[in-house]
């Protein structure tokens, strides 16, 4: 066990809860294993932080073959609502926390929530549309310098 | 199986260091194994996570998780990763004798 990974720097980049789920997993999984963790929330993966848009993370219903559902049926409206509602309750009786309680407590654990200007920038957004326990807006050489030293995973 | 000894008394332990078996742990070993996982002085705030650890891992039969024990232990997360910088589930199951958890949250 002597190659034991010090740092991780998550990039999240998707704002679906299929596509949001596995950083946060690796982002607190690294935290308990004692690796300090970086989050640098880009494009869509920015509503896992926004004030108003986090607790409304939702599965894509559309294209995603992994739900092994018919095309027309995913798009029928609420489908989307019902199945995360649904993968909700699945998660919850395995002590798997909702998006907001999730996020608050991988910065509890220490890990660093970062918000990709370029992105802030393309939605308009600004510090006061982010969760307090956003610490900053960084550039992508700021994100970098975090970064240096650790590894680098996209999401 | 490896074997360590702690306070004077021989204890069978698995290759990441976790005891195999409980039963065999007492309060008075937790210091050197603290020390051995990088924690020089167990404060009464450790203790309660340590006691913690031991009473659901005897009434669960597996150590709870960062988020069980941030809800339940009486210690917040936050501190929690105070008090163990290297990972609280980890670390407070080492030093209070019982296997590594498996959990993934």
């Amino acid at each position: 066990m002597a190659d034991k990974l010090e740092k991780i720097s998550i990039i999240v980049s998707k704002g679906s809860l299929e596509g949001l789920y596995p950083a946060l997993i690796m982002a607190n999984g690294a935290r308990a294993e004692g690796i300090e963790a970086n989050l640098f929330f880009t494009f869509f993966g920015l509503d896992a932080i926004h004030k108003e848009r986090h607790e409304h993370i939702k599965l894509a219903t559309v294209g995603n073959p992994g739900l092994h559902l018919a095309t027309w049926a995913g798009g029928l409206p609420g489908m989307s609502s019902v199945m995360t509602h649904y993968l909700a309750r699945k998660m919850d009786a395995l002590d798997i926390p909702p998006v907001p309680e999730f996020i608050e407590m991988i910065a509890d654990t220490g890990a660093g929530l970062y918000a990709c200007k370029a992105s802030v920038d393309l939605f308009g957004m600004s510090k006061e549309n982010f969760i307090d326990e956003v610490k900053d807006i960084i550039t992508v050489g700021e994100f970098y310098d975090l970064a240096a030293g650790g590894q680098i995973l996209f999401t | 199986m490896t074997t360590k000894v702690y306070a004077g008394t021989e204890v069978p332990v698995a290759d990441d260091g976790f005891f195999t078996d409980p039963e065999q742990w007492r309060p008075d070993m937790a210091p050197e194994i603290a020390v051995e996982v990088g924690i020089a002085d167990l404060t009464e705030r450790h203790w309660q996570v340590i006691t913690f650890m031991r009473r659901e891992y005897a009434e669960k039969g597996t150590g709870p998780t960062v988020r069980m024990l941030g809800k339940s232990s009486g210690v917040s997360v936050k501190e929690l990763y105070q008090l163990f910088p290297k990972g609280p589930a980890k670390l407070a199951a080492r030093i209070a004798g019982i296997p590594k958890p498996r959990g993934c949250i």
